[in-house]
């Protein structure tokens, strides 16, 4: 018994004497609810399989605000190891030389394997530098899918095995949908994204020029093309007609769906995990509409969500243990378990396979198509994503116009063109900021 | 025999009030010289480039219709929360005044609002006038009123109004409530006996004696409209729809932390600052040198 003690007690000296010798790594991220388990989880594995390093994840709010947290602590020469930055704010991280270490030169520096052909083009594209490489490490990225309640198509007389492709067809759906007495039969998260950025790809139209600010912050808004017009103005004429409920700037959409209030929806494909807690009926997911007239569409969609950025400020042998996290992070089998678990795109090739060999897919149908819309074609330079600076701002002054449509005050034209015009005072002014 | 400390020492004085100064200088001198510093900048994030720009962050402000705009909204919703919170309080304080029985019950009940957080009042009303599940919305559909603040942007000025008023009600209540009791009962019942009808009592003699408090309470809700209403707003409806809730201090924030453009925020802060300066020194020049109690 004793002796069982005085083991019990060496083991835990040993132990706490190795934790004192760790390398503490600061991961700050904006990952709430089952994500924020997942995050924790992937941190705990990584301590538990090696003794060296310790990652500690921190949550620090909502995007903007871990960002805002970020952004002050590297002023103040206390930077995190590693940063969750959410899409919009990639130019920003990008333009900033001496704060952000690339992820390409970190992972070369510390001789760790890293291939980033194992990711998909159009993930890779979105955050990588002018000559393709890697300047964040790919997390989690969604992309925009359409979801549709599968009851209420068979109440209205709608084979629910066909998924609306078009958005003719979908809003064929609403009119039969909403002669059936539902009070709304399509709503959409995220419309910026959803119905603009992501639009403009899936049609392989610019959202901007210099192929959507990949070549240079003298870019500018192209989103007032006819199409977008035809399109914007399409939604203010369903949402007159009653197809069509705003629900809000973010995600409120999502909620309106699986509560069974809205019957359709274009929104996230992260979606997934919350649709599927909650609804409480049969329902289906299909690829983001287009339509059909447009050469070219459908092309692939745009990923939104968030990577990881490694600040710099921290001493050197730090990083080594960042690199071999990200090693940790990027095996098949674990991008394969955030994907599944998620609903967030297996951003590598092989976490696809993976995946697919599983059978995954065949269990929980829908699941595979965010990942199709992606691979099916490879990213054009009018696709592979956007990188504009002051993006923030340019979302919001997007709502702000969007709205102002649906609320009946101006035409989709005039929106268009004054979100545009505004637009293009944010990256005049992220160009004077960054020359 | 008259009785005073007197000191001798010059530093004394000086080294007494130091604290105070210290105070003064880290807190409010410091931060505001750096936010006029920084308005005349143009700086990325992380601050890696700055260009001295002098007033062009103040010129592109005031060239920005959304500036202008947000002025708008701000000037209406400071009245209409001042003017609003100041009569409705006037009316249960001149109400709560004449309660003999369950005084106490009566005041606690009006006072408790003040102590909810502004966040939670913002999340209150929120749910309240939710569109598709809110309680004050299925009451407002039955007299026929479609309530949807997420895409009326007058009625989203109206919920974060009443929301703005309902938490601000408790605190000038207990001010008209003081004020009230301090008048001299025996102006009351001279005019009673003189046979003014209360309305007329109300008029001519309570109201024109609570002026000072009510100058006093307006100065104080305007710049509680102005500055602490950010989180009403921000967890109500985030300056939306289009820009129609966006009040200047959340515009402020919207740029300086959520589109990081730290110079534009910080010349909107320094505008804040000098319309702050404007209310005190109004304040101090009238205020202060009217009351009579």
């Amino acid at each position: 018994m004793k002796i069982k003690l005085l083991v019990a007690a060496c083991a835990a000296l040993g132990f706490s004497t190795a934790s004192l010798a760790q390398t503490e790594i600061q991961w700050w991220h904006a990952m709430t609810g089952a994500l924020n388990d997942r995050v924790n989880d992937f941190a705990k594995d990584f301590n538990a399989s090696q003794t060296t390093y310790k990652v500690v994840p921190v949550f620090k709010g909502t995007y903007p605000e871990t960002l805002a947290a970020a952004i002050a602590a590297s002023r103040a020469g206390n930077a995190p190891h590693i940063v969750q930055v959410q899409e919009v704010a990639t130019a920003t991280m990008i333009a900033a030389k001496k704060a952000v270490m690339p992820v390409h030169e970190l992972m070369k520096a510390s001789g760790e394997p890293f291939d980033q052909k194992a990711y998909i083009s159009a993930v890779t594209g979105y955050f990588a530098d002018a000559k393709g490489n890697l300047v964040s490490f790919p997390f989690n990225s969604s992309t925009t899918v359409f979801y549709y309640n599968k009851d209420a198509f068979k109440k209205a007389g709608i084979d629910p095995n066909a998924v609306p492709a078009t958005w003719p067809e979908v809003m064929a759906a609403a009119a039969k949908l909403k002669a059936n007495g539902e009070k709304c039969a399509f709503s959409s998260g995220w419309q910026s994204w959803t119905q603009l950025e992501s639009f403009s790809a899936w049609h392989n139209v610019p959202f901007a020029s210099k192929n959507n600010g990949f070549g240079g912050t003298d870019t500018r808004l192209l989103f007032n093309s006819p199409l977008h017009v035809r399109h914007i103005s399409n939604m203010a004429d369903w949402m007159k007609k009653g197809y069509f409920t705003y629900g809000g700037r973010t995600n409120e959409a999502e909620s309106k769906f699986f509560s069974g209030e809205c019957m359709m929806l274009t929104s996230s494909s992260a979606a997934y995990a919350n649709i599927k807690r909650n609804a409480k009926f049969e329902w289906g997911v299909g690829p983001l509409p287009y339509y059909r007239d447009v050469a070219g569409a459908p092309q692939n969609t745009i990923i939104g969500g968030a990577s990881l950025f490694v600040m710099t400020g921290r001493p050197a042998p730090d990083y080594k243990g960042v690199a071999k996290f990200f090693t940790f992070l990027s095996a098949p089998e674990r991008v394969a378990g955030w994907h599944q678990a998620t609903g967030y795109l297996p951003i590598t090739t092989a976490a696809y396979e993976v995946t697919k060999k599983s059978g995954f897919y065949e269990k929980n149908p829908g699941t595979d198509v965010s990942v199709k819309q992606m691979i099916e074609k490879n990213a054009t330079p009018t696709s592979r994503g956007l990188r504009l600076g002051n993006f923030v701002q340019i979302r919001a002054i997007i709502d702000e116009e969007l709205e102002g449509v649906w609320g009946g005050k101006q035409d989709a034209k005039t929106a268009l063109d004054k979100a545009v015009k505004r637009g293009n005072e944010q990256l005049e002014k992220f160009q004077a900021a960054n020359k | 025999m008259e009785k005073r400390v007197r000191f001798d020492s010059k530093l004394l004085p000086y080294l007494l009030i130091a604290p105070q100064i210290a105070i003064t200088l880290v807190f409010f001198f410091w931060p505001a010289g750096q936010a006029l510093w920084q308005s005349m900048q143009v700086q990325d994030a992380f601050g890696e480039r700055t260009t001295f720009v002098w007033f062009d962050n103040f010129i592109t402000l005031f060239n920005d219709d959304a500036y202008l705009e947000s002025f708008k909204v701000t000037a209406i919703f400071s009245t209409a929360v001042s003017v609003l919170g100041l009569s409705l309080s006037l009316f249960l304080a001149v109400k709560a005044d004449k309660v003999i029985k369950g005084t106490s019950i009566y005041r606690t009940i009006l006072i408790a609002p003040y102590a909810v957080a502004p966040a939670i009042v913002g999340v209150l009303w929120t749910f309240l006038m939710s569109p598709s599940l809110g309680l004050v919305t299925h009451w407002l559909s039955l007299v026929g009123v479609h309530w949807d603040h997420i895409l009326d942007s007058k009625q989203a000025l109206g919920l974060i109004i009443v929301a703005a008023v309902w938490k601000q009600i408790s605190y000038n209540f207990i001010f008209f409530l003081a004020g009230l009791q301090s008048i001299p009962k025996s102006l009351i019942e001279a005019s009673s006996i003189d046979g003014a009808s209360p309305m007329r009592r109300f008029w001519d003699i309570i109201f024109p004696l609570l002026s000072p408090t009510t100058f006093f309470l307006f100065v104080v809700n305007m710049v509680y409209a102005f500055f602490d209403t950010f989180a009403i707003v921000d967890a109500s409806t985030k300056g939306g729809p289009g820009r129609a809730t966006e009040i200047l201090v959340y515009k402020v924030y919207n740029e300086g932390f959520k589109g990081l453009d730290l110079g534009g925020s910080a010349a909107q802060s320094v505008v804040l600052m000098l319309i702050v300066i404007g209310l005190t020194v109004v304040q101090f020049r009238y205020v202060e040198r009217k009351v009579q109690y």
